[in-house]
């Protein structure tokens, strides 16, 4: 069932025998064919701008008034390239190494090559659009280091890279639409995948304003809608991000890959108080120069810098000299972790470690620290009130991406044929642990080249008949629509669409979190269906369906929430190592690290939908590793 | 803390709106404006009532979705800080709160405190890129950009396309909003080759769009959450007249001092239909004005080619 297909031979060479192998569509031919994307972050606006640019017909489809607001703008630290501008050792092999190892030997080698090989090619590429990337002063370009890897490779526009590669992409896109090669979608949300003979051939959307509900047919579907770290309720993602796209596809036919494959980000602003609506992260570059501390003595309520510098645990520096406060992201994360479960964590609810910049503005000076990292000191400011330049930032660990997602092969196709899914979306190449940076890098090496490559082939290699919206399947998967909605509005019940959301969310958080164990997911796996059938019978939306109805929407996306968090937990409690951000506490080393079992676990987990209230159905990709040898992650 | 809220709830973007008040109680001085909008939606739903609908999204000051009025001020009035930033503890207990969608004819309401902003796509959409098919850049190394040029760039490139610009202005003009991208992407060696029909086309553009003109009120940086300086606004006049200067064309309208005949009302008549054969009348005026002004600024120009 899962052909992956890679192609044969070195894995230097497979993605240039790949495109060599691909079918091409004559330019005069490619205005024929009409392409969806959903979704206009990274990976979906770079795609529909190169495929528009190419020739063919494209529709975007955002649920956002303009693609400019994808959450893709949030990131904040860099992206990564295996350019070697620094002579430091980097190499495209090295890149590829350092992803295979930090994502704990779960990615598809293959994938994560050509992701590498083509991460050059995006930093060029977004210099030429005109992404302004800091600069030496003498006007090469900068780089900084990021945790996980011992060179300096990563790209960044101050603090803001995320929204200055989104605008890249988003300025690409509307030049695309200006020519009319692309028709954008605004405040549209797609609400199924129309599936006919096999082979995706559209979507059903809900415009957002009137409430209406459209079919659209095409010759492929693209989707690039992000992840779905909001099925914690308090995550770093944006409020509207979710799961429906991918899920709805799920249940059409398309396997899910790894959903228990999620990253808690360890530096964000801790919680606060009970109304807080979401997580804020403080990019991961501020680890270059910030040291993490705890206080050495349980309970201290001293203030932090009336704290000894020999009465401080630096604790990551500690236990692994060699990466200190640059560990990967999951090591971070389950150290804070664990400090404050030790009863060492500060703050009002003792949820939360020093983030130190006094040495930094020692050593480097007060201008160079707010050059570097100003606007992260001002959000958090403006968040908790205090001067970071003055006492140590507090922070926390938060979800804050999925390396899970739809399962796709080597041309980003998922398990139904014409149905392309790129970015965050896919199961990606980051396996069990994504490095910091290289989200962007994913995305848009989706984006910019992968996707625009393997798409035509597909095209071009595929007797397609001619669909219109008036066809059964579209009619009737548009019905289906449309009684959800109508079942939504008629439960006229006592609960609020968040109040639902929170109580998932903190059943997730404890049972499916930063550590996971057998009785914790056999309890929430118990749970989450009593509480799914508690909103279908209480759920209160007010309003219509004919109108903007913001409660509607978030009504619908979470009750997708509330399906795929099963999956997940059926996903961690299967696999019953630990690996990356995947920590089954049964499965560790004498020091406390996550212990794989490769034995029996080294492949890709995907799950078919076998229907409502039937158990999904597992299907594996082996993996082999036949250039970076297996081996324990060691940081130390 | 207690607040009252006089909340704009208008039900589409033809029904007519009107003020309505509210009570937020126990109101956490640490939650965010719209965490304290979040707890008043619920309180509605279990009311049985309509909750107040307003863009949002990121919740960290980058998406550029949130924005309204507060006390008639853009964002509420903390520098720098979009309203999702925007913390209770920056407000007084028992105050009154008046909040209003973003007012502009360019920004027609959607739903309470919701606008269409998509004149600014269009404006972007008339040359706010640098054209770069994926696969053809060169090496990102081989053009050399100082420093400073790559830090203005990046100044004016951290604009968030949210509109407080517009809603604060008396003219309802966009020309922060278009002098920032214009001064984003001319800064850059890259920009220079679109540079002229780039600043032409936006400007167009940005005026089609029923945005008025500058009359240097300063009120956009005031509000804006990203503090863009109001001199790219100069920047992208300067840019201009370059353009009109080297290729001869027709005088255009020099936006910083000629004003859109119908700029000062605009805030009143928002959500009025603009009767087609007004504005017909308006851009003729105009372009007459344009061309006495230009010949008064310009002497020699106007009006004629050398």
């Amino acid at each position: 069932m899962l052909e992956t297909r890679t192609p044969l031979g070195p894995i230097e060479q497979k993605w240039d025998k790949c495109r060599y192998e691909m079918k091409l569509v004559n330019p005069a031919n490619r205005r024929k064919h009409s392409i969806i994307v959903v979704g206009a972050g990274l990976a979906g606006a770079a795609a529909a701008a190169t495929l528009g640019r190419q020739g063919y017909h494209v529709h975007c489809v955002s649920y956002h008034d303009t693609p400019r607001r994808a959450h893709s703008i949030a990131a904040q630290g860099g992206i990564n390239a295996a350019k070697n501008y620094r002579n430091d050792g980097d190499s495209v092999l090295r890149l590829f190494k350092d992803t295979v190892k930090g994502g704990d030997f779960r990615a598809r080698e293959a994938n994560v090559y050509r992701l590498a090989e083509v991460s050059g090619n995006i930093i060029d590429q977004c210099v030429a659009q005109g992404v302004p990337f800091a600069r030496e002063y003498g006007g090469l370009l900068d780089n900084r280091s990021f945790g996980g890897v011992q060179v300096e490779r990563t790209f960044y526009a101050r603090g803001q890279t995320g929204q200055q590669l989104l605008l890249g992409a988003y300025q690409a896109l509307e030049e695309q639409i200006a020519t009319g090669s692309v028709t954008m979608h605004f405040r549209s949300e797609l609400l199924d995948v129309v599936v006919v003979n096999g082979r995706a051939r559209g979507i059903v959307t809900r415009d957002l304003v009137t409430g209406q509900t459209d079919g659209h047919a095409a010759d492929v579907v693209v989707l690039a809608t992000g992840g779905y770290s909001n099925v914690f309720y308090l995550s770093t993602n944006a409020k509207a991000c979710n799961c429906t796209a991918i899920w709805r596809a799920h249940r059409r036919g398309a396997l899910f890959g790894n959903p228990c494959f999620t990253q808690i980000h360890p530096t964000c602003i801790p919680l606060s108080n009970e109304y807080q609506s979401k997580l804020t992260l403080m990019s991961e570059s501020l680890r270059n120069d910030g040291r993490i501390w705890v206080p050495k003595k349980k309970s201290d309520t001293r203030a932090p810098n009336d704290i000894p510098e020999n009465e401080r645990d630096y604790y990551l520096e500690n236990r692994y000299p060699s990466f200190g406060n640059l560990v990967p992201r999951d090591v971070a994360s389950r150290n804070a972790k664990e400090v404050c479960d030790e009863g060492r964590g500060v703050g009002p609810h003792g949820q939360g470690v020093y983030l130190d910049f006094a040495d930094a503005i020692h050593r480097l000076g007060l201008e160079t620290v707010r050059e570097k990292y100003g606007n992260l000191f001002d959000i958090y400011q403006r968040i908790t009130g205090e001067d970071a330049y003055k006492v140590p930032m507090r922070i926390y660990p938060a979800p804050h991406y999925t390396m899970g997602g739809l399962w796709v092969d080597y041309h980003l196709m998922s398990t139904i044929p014409g149905l392309f899914v790129g970015g965050e979306a896919n199961f990606s190449d980051h396996g069990a642990n994504r490095l910091g940076a290289s989200a962007l890098m994913q995305g848009l090496a989706d984006g910019y080249f992968i996707l625009p490559a393997t798409v035509p082939d597909y095209l071009a290699s595929t007797k397609l008949e001619p669909v219109n919206t008036s066809d059964s399947a579209f009619k009737s998967t548009k019905a289906e629509v449309n009684d959800r909605i109508n079942k939504l509005l008629a439960i006229k019940g006592k609960r609020s669409p968040d109040s639902f959301h929170k109580e998932l969310g903190k059943i997730v958080w404890d049972d499916c979190g930063m550590a996971r164990s057998e009785e914790g997911l056999r309890k929430a796996l118990a749970r989450i269906p009593e509480l799914r059938e508690e909103f279908w019978r209480n759920l209160r939306i007010v309003g219509t369906g004919e109108e903007l109805n913001q409660s509607l929407e978030k009504a619908n996306r979470i009750s997708d929430f509330l399906e795929l968090a099963e999956l997940m937990c059926t996903d961690a409690l299967h696999r019953t190592e630990s690996c990356g951000g995947h920590f089954r506490v049964e499965s560790q080393t004498p020091e406390g690290e996550a212990k794989r079992d490769d034995a029996n676990f080294a492949y890709t987990a995907a799950w078919e939908w076998k229907g409502s209230g039937q158990a999904p159905a597992l299907h594996k990709e082996p993996l082999t590793f036949e250039y970076v040898p297996l081996s324990q992650r060691s940081y130390k | 803390m207690n607040l009252t809220l006089r909340v704009w709830r208008q039900q589409s973007a033809n029904a007519p709106g009107r003020f309505i008040s509210y009570q937020a109680k126990d109101v956490t001085p640490d939650t965010s404006f719209l965490e304290m909008l979040d707890a008043l939606n619920e309180e509605l739903i279990n009311r049985q009532e309509p909750p107040i609908a307003f863009d949002h999204d990121c919740r960290e000051g980058i998406c550029g979705a949130c924005g309204f009025l507060i006390n008639g001020v853009a964002h509420g009035g903390q520098r720098g800080t979009t309203v999702c930033q925007l913390s209770m503890r920056f407000f007084k207990d028992g105050e009154t709160l008046t909040l209003e969608p973003w007012r502009a004819r360019a920004f027609p309401v959607i739903r309470d405190l919701m606008v269409n902003r998509s004149a600014f796509d269009r404006i972007i959409q008339a040359g706010g890129f640098i054209s770069a098919a994926a696969g053809s850049a060169p090496d990102a190394n081989v053009t050399l950009i100082p420093k400073e040029e790559a830090d203005t760039a990046m100044d004016a490139a951290a604009c968030i396309g949210c509109g407080a610009c517009v809603a604060a202005c008396p003219n309802a003009s966009a020309m922060l909003f278009t002098s920032a991208k214009i001064t984003h992407l001319n800064s850059l060696p890259q920009g220079r080759p679109q540079r002229d029909q780039r600043t032409l086309s936006m400007v167009v553009a940005m005026r089609n769009e029923l945005f008025g003109s500058c009359t240097n009120h300063g009120e956009c940086e005031a509000v804006c959450p990203k503090q863009i300086p109001l001199e790219f606004i100069g920047k992208m006049n300067r840019d201009l007249i370059r353009e009109l200067w080297h290729k001869h064309r027709e005088p255009l309208v020099i936006p910083s001092v000629v004003q859109l005949p119908s700029a000062e009302d605009s805030h009143e008549q928002f959500h009025e239909d603009v009767h087609p054969q007004l504005q017909e009348d308006a851009h003729q005026h105009l372009h007459e004005e344009a061309r006495a002004h230009a010949e008064a600024e310009f002497p020699g120009r106007a009006g004629g080619r050398q």
